[in-house]
């Protein structure tokens, strides 16, 4: 048990707290987090492509994403600076979509963005209905600073996992640590276990 | 990562909103400035809240601050800034950050922008800066809303001054941007952050950077640039962020140089 902070009464969430993981609170906001500037980037050279380990290398184009079937979705977002956004509603193209006739040859995935980002991620953590690059957010095109035009959205997981400006995927031989993995944080980042850091 | 408990040796007024808390933390393992704690505090019935705070001093230092600035609705700042006192046990975890450091062996010129209490990190890196007696060129603009509330103000002049006994004073420049109120008969920036206000004060990017936008895109945005040792450090609020690394990549900064941390919600 931890010790008790002294005067400290806090303010209980709005919210049903069960939806709220360890360390999170109830964000109404939409914070946002990123190490650098927000690249330019345009839809009329917009590119997703998916290499690396793979039997059939695949680029889509814009028009190419929005030839593909669109869902339109509502999910709870978690940042590991701990804010919690309840009922965020988007739009995009499932991540099985994109990787329909790739065929990997690997379980690791790097994930790359416009401005040099990084992520990575196992593929179990993809597909299967878990993950979605998306150009909508609440009905509304996606604003470049929130990682418009398209960003991986892959909410199970905290936010920093869901690239902003996503430009491709690249299967490779093992697990490559990404942008804020090799700087402290976790490898996976499973908001309901609170693995923020290496060590959790 | 573990939490530990760090117990509250004082605190002190830094402004009408914001407190510095000085804390002696039992086997803390040192930091980087720029890197950042975070902070749990727990109500009696078990109930946690949860956020986190730069680390606003030198590594050098002896203890641990952080400098808090109250929200006035917000959860856990109002409690740090108003209701702490010495004694008390907080509990706390770090450091965490790797992009957003700095130490004077890295170099420079240094460019530092904060807004409102962004200024913390930064200014653990000019602590760190003095600490190591560098003479590493550095230049900090802060934009705050009105005089009472720019943090550090003092020291900072103190540290920019130009006391020849303080080295390193002379190459460090200090200038504040006030956007709501300013002082009696000021002659200095007194509008929100902007272009020509960035060219007045940090002047062109330096030439090995200067290779447009363009050419700073295509290259890969979070690795080093070519050839400058420039280090830019921005730090505040989201809009603020948001305008000034805009403003500096649009002046041929390197887009990987360019170092950002935001504290608030867009
Ligand atoms: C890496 C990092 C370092 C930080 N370092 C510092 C620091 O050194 N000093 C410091 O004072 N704060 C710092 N912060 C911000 C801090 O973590 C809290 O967000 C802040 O103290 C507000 O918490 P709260 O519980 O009082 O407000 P909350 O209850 O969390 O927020 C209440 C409402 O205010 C909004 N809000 C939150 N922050 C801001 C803001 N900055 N401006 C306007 N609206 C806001 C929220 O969206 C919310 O709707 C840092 C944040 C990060 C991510």
């Amino acid at each position: 048990m931890p010790p008790i902070t002294r005067g400290f009464r806090g303010r209980r969430p709005d919210v049903d707290p069960s939806r709220i993981p360890p360390g999170q609170h109830h964000e109404r906001g939409f914070p946002v987090l990123t190490a650098g500037p927000t690249p330019p980037v345009d839809t009329a050279t917009w590119t997703f492509d998916v290499g690396g380990l793979v039997g059939a290398e695949q680029v889509f184009t814009w028009e190419d994403l929005m030839a593909l079937p669109q869902e339109t979705f509502t999910v709870d977002i978690h940042c590991v600076t701990t804010w919690t956004k309840l009922d965020t509603g988007w739009t995009g193209v499932s991540v099985d979509e994109l990787l329909k006739d790739v065929d990997p040859r690997s379980e690791w995935v790097t994930i790359r963005a416009y401005g040099g980002y990084t992520t990575n991620l196992p593929l179990a953590d993809l597909t299967g209905g878990k993950a979605w690059v998306v150009h909508t957010f609440d009905g509304e095109p996606l604003e470049a600073r929130h990682g418009g035009p398209a960003r991986l959205l892959v909410p199970h997981l905290y936010f920093w996992k869901s690239a902003k400006w996503v430009r491709g995927f690249t299967f490779t031989p093992n697990e490559q640590p990404g942008f804020w993995e090799q700087n402290g944080y976790h490898r996976r980042g499973d908001p309901w276990r609170e693995q923020r850091y290496w060590s959790d | 990562m573990d939490w530990r408990i760090g117990t509250v040796r004082e605190t002190s007024r830094e402004t009408p909103r914001s407190t510095t808390i000085v804390l002696d933390v039992p086997g803390w393992p040192g930091h980087r400035a720029g890197q950042h704690v975070d902070v749990r505090l727990t109500a009696e019935d078990g109930y946690q809240a949860q956020r986190s705070y730069s680390i606003a001093s030198a590594p050098e230092d002896a203890a641990l601050r952080i400098t808090v600035d109250r929200l006035d609705d917000g959860e856990v700042s109002p409690f740090l800034v108003d209701d702490v006192l010495p004694g008390d046990e907080l509990e706390l975890r770090g450091p965490i950050g790797g992009p957003f450091t700095w130490s004077v062996d890295d170099g420079g010129p240094l460019l530092l922008l904060a807004g409102g209490s962004g200024v913390v990190p930064l200014m653990a890196m000019l602590r760190h800066r003095a600490a190591q007696g560098s003479d590493v060129p550095a230049r900090l603009l802060h934009s705050v809303r009105a005089p009472r509330e720019a943090l550090f103000h003092r020291e900072l002049l103190a540290l920019s001054g130009g006391d020849p006994a303080a080295p390193g004073s002379a190459s460090l420049q200090v200038a504040w941007t006030y956007t709501r109120m300013v002082p009696p008969e000021w002659t200095g920036f007194a509008r929100r952050l902007d272009g020509p206000m960035l060219d007045a004060f940090a002047g062109p990017a330096p030439a090995a950077d200067a290779t447009g936008p363009a050419a700073a895109m295509a290259a890969d945005g979070l690795s080093a640039g070519n050839g400058s040792t420039e280090r830019i450090f921005v730090c505040g609020p989201s809009p603020f962020v948001e305008t000034a690394a805009s403003l500096l990549v649009a002046r041929g900064h390197a887009p990987g140089r360019i170092h950002t941390e935001r504290f608030g919600p867009s």
